[in-house]
């Protein structure tokens, strides 16, 4: 037998619990995956405040499991009408937050994990960004991390049809529609996301077995790609420099500390501080002020009527605002589709990043004036698209409005009422939006970096 | 294995062609599952027609009924409302309704068997929210002042008239469909889904 395997490295130390975990790493690598992932697990030791995020994405992960399997014990995913003319998967709701203990609980717990869970993932994502984290050698680290966030989309977008109130079923009814947008296969393609020529039933039970076995199993199978890739090159760091460059004579690096002890324990820190905000939301904000929980949601879904003001939930509103951005009509296709690629493309791009990024440092700290400053343009961009896109169609910023003449007829042009309409500020950001990206390679490569230290700046 | 820059290529071919066979069996299993999503014979079958009852519709008044799960429109409309069908013919984007959004018998000035009886889907050609009514002319409904009455959709703000003819610059790419229809009584129930003669 070779001399590293598992059965010659791991011996016991003659104790019960040794003896018990020699028989065990015989026949299973459980302390070779402890060391290589944990114990011996070196991380840099400059992480900052932005390194919370990735360990509480996925504690958020864990409540929703936890308390989405909790739901399905009481869900009914049936849109016909109870005896009270209720739809009865909107009955089943109210059952769990009236008549089941502690269902009001877990089900706040499992509708703010969503907000939150894409709070702590947008901020994971912006820290990417910051110290240059999807750079080599971390490219796939990134993608995987892209296709994370598809996945949570889907999940979320899903989840909110169960309810069956009436944000639910118009919501999805426009999101489905879109896709009948794509020329030739949109209206079969749509047609069969239904699986009825209406959002009915058939719909609602698929997008059930959708969310909660489809998708989170993809979900977990990415979290494991993406820590994987993440444990096979190693973390960078807010100096976005390589720490296993300079290691000491059994080639740990120098300024590495192993993540067992000292990240976990200052995870846990984040954990707290998390877990009490979370809290705070859950049992005296669980609506969110009707960001987390719309209000037009409390009433069952009605297939005869829209309501006045129907918006997405705010973390879809950034690229929402994207496909309303596009009222032009190109090479002869319908203005609906561009607005359906913005949408998508709005997404897709961002997996882009590792290679058109050609910055010669990683870091917002040693890159140069021309990404500080288109940067914090993208992320007051990105604000205003989320913005606007919870905001009716004729929405128009410091209350102007379409100016009148006395006679209640004739429209007068007015700068102020074009310059401040929602609309095209929404088409000026979304227009940067791609412009960040599409010319990211020219700009980045001109940026004027200062130099990168050898080891990492910590105090 | 083969000898060193040797390959075997009858195994090679064994390879190919199992593999291949493979991916055939797995699309082949995949098809039953893909196709178990698409309407079932039940949803197919749901499409049947609905009587409305509309005698007791009042001039102005709309009733909403419920057609293979959409809402249907039935409005008796005003002689004032059908007098701003033709004012709008430069302000709508299809006036003739040329589009085939319509049948044949209602594809004229008011989009209807009958003039003043307006029966249509209710659901904007966009992606399918239901537009509300705007009635009242003028400003009165939030709308602009020289607002003639129509439907607004909530969701993308397109706008469309009397005879559910949507306006120039919209996101709605089409007028609101009309569905198949006829009169069983001369003015009190209308087969909503049907327009074939008898049965």
């Amino acid at each position: 037998m070779a001399t590293n395997s598992n059965f010659e490295k791991y011996k016991s130390n003659g104790t019960l619990l040794g003896n018990l975990l020699e028989w065990v790493d015989a026949r299973f690598p459980a302390t070779s995956m402890w060391k290589a992932h944990l114990s011996e697990y070196y991380a840099p030791k400059n992480f900052n405040f932005w390194y919370y995020f990735g360990s509480l994405a996925l504690l958020v992960l864990v409540i929703q499991i936890v308390t989405g399997i909790f739901l399905a014990m009481n869900y009914k995913p049936d849109a016909t009408l109870n005896a009270a003319g209720l739809p009865v998967a909107f009955a089943s709701v109210s059952y769990i937050m009236n008549d089941v203990d502690w269902g009001w609980l877990i089900r706040y717990m499992h509708s703010t994990g969503a907000s939150a869970f894409f709070i702590v993932v947008y901020l994971h994502m912006f820290r990417g960004l910051l110290y240059g984290s999807y750079r080599k050698p971390r490219e796939l680290i990134w993608v995987f991390g892209i296709l994370i966030f598809l996945c949570l989309m889907a999940e979320a977008f899903m989840g909110y049809l169960l309810p069956w109130g009436q944000m639910s079923y118009w919501g999805a009814q426009v999101i489905v529609n879109l896709f009948s947008a794509i020329p030739l296969v949109g209206e079969p393609l749509s047609l069969w996301i239904r699986g009825d020529f209406v959002i009915g039933d058939a719909t609602l039970n698929r997008f059930f077995a959708f969310h909660i076995v489809a998708v989170p199993l993809a979900l977990i199978g990415l979290v494991v790609a993406h820590l994987l890739a993440l444990h096979e090159v190693g973390s960078n760091n807010p100096d976005g420099i390589e720490i296993k460059k300079i290691t000491n004579e059994k080639g740990i690096p120098l300024d590495g500390i192993p993540f067992h002890p000292y990240y976990t324990v200052k995870d846990i820190a984040g954990v707290a501080v998390f877990l009490a905000l979370f809290s705070i939301v859950v049992f005296f904000l669980p609506e969110g002020g009707g960001y987390f929980l719309e209000y037009n949601n409390f009433f069952p879904a009605d297939p005869m009527k829209t309501p006045e003001h129907i918006a997405p939930v705010w973390y879809f509103t950034p690229f929402y605002s994207m496909l309303r951005a596009m009222v032009w009509n190109f090479f002869g296709l319908d203005a609906k589709f561009w607005g359906v690629v913005a949408m998508g493309g709005g997404v897709v791009i961002l997996a882009f990043l590792p290679w058109i990024d050609r910055s010669p440092a990683k870091s917002i700290r040693y890159r140069g004036p021309i990404y500080k400053t288109l940067l914090t343009i993208f992320v007051f961009g990105f604000l205003i698209l989320g913005f606007l896109g919870m905001q009716a169609p004729g929405y128009y910023f410091f209350g102007y409005k379409t100016a009148m003449a006395a006679d209640g007829k004739t429209i007068l042009f007015d700068l102020r009422n074009y310059l401040f309409s929602g609309g095209l500020i929404a088409q000026v950001f979304t227009v940067y939006y791609f412009l960040f990206f599409l010319t990211m390679p020219w700009w980045s490569k001109i940026d004027k970096c200062k130099p990168v230290p050898e080891r990492v700046t910590w105090k | 294995m083969s000898d060193q820059g040797k390959m075997d290529c009858g195994r090679r071919r064994l390879i190919v062609a199992t593999a291949a066979v493979g991916g055939v069996g797995v699309a082949a299993t995949a098809a039953p599952f893909v196709a178990s999503m698409l309407p079932s014979e039940r949803a197919k079958a749901a499409g049947a027609p609905v009587e409305a009852d509309i005698s007791k519709l009042e001039p102005g008044q709309m009733m909403v009924v419920e057609w293979r799960g959409k809402p249907v429109w039935i409005l008796r409309r005003t002689p004032e409302m059908l007098a701003t069908l033709p004012q709008l013919d430069g302000e709508v984007a299809d006036p003739e309704s040329k589009e085939e959004q319509q049948p044949k018998y209602c594809t004229n000035a008011a989009r209807a068997i009958k003039p003043e009886l307006f029966v249509a889907i209710g659901i904007c050609t966009h992606l399918g929210c239901s537009p509300s009514s705007k009635f009242k002319p003028g400003a009165s409904e939030g709308m602009t002042a020289d607002w003639k009455g129509g439907f607004l959709c909530p969701c993308h703000g397109s706008t469309f008239d009397f005879a559910g003819r949507v306006f120039k610059g919209q996101p709605a790419p089409t007028n609101l469909e009309i569905p198949p229809h006829r009169y069983l009584s001369d003015d009190t129930r209308i087969l909503i889904g049907e327009d074939t003669q008898g049965a």
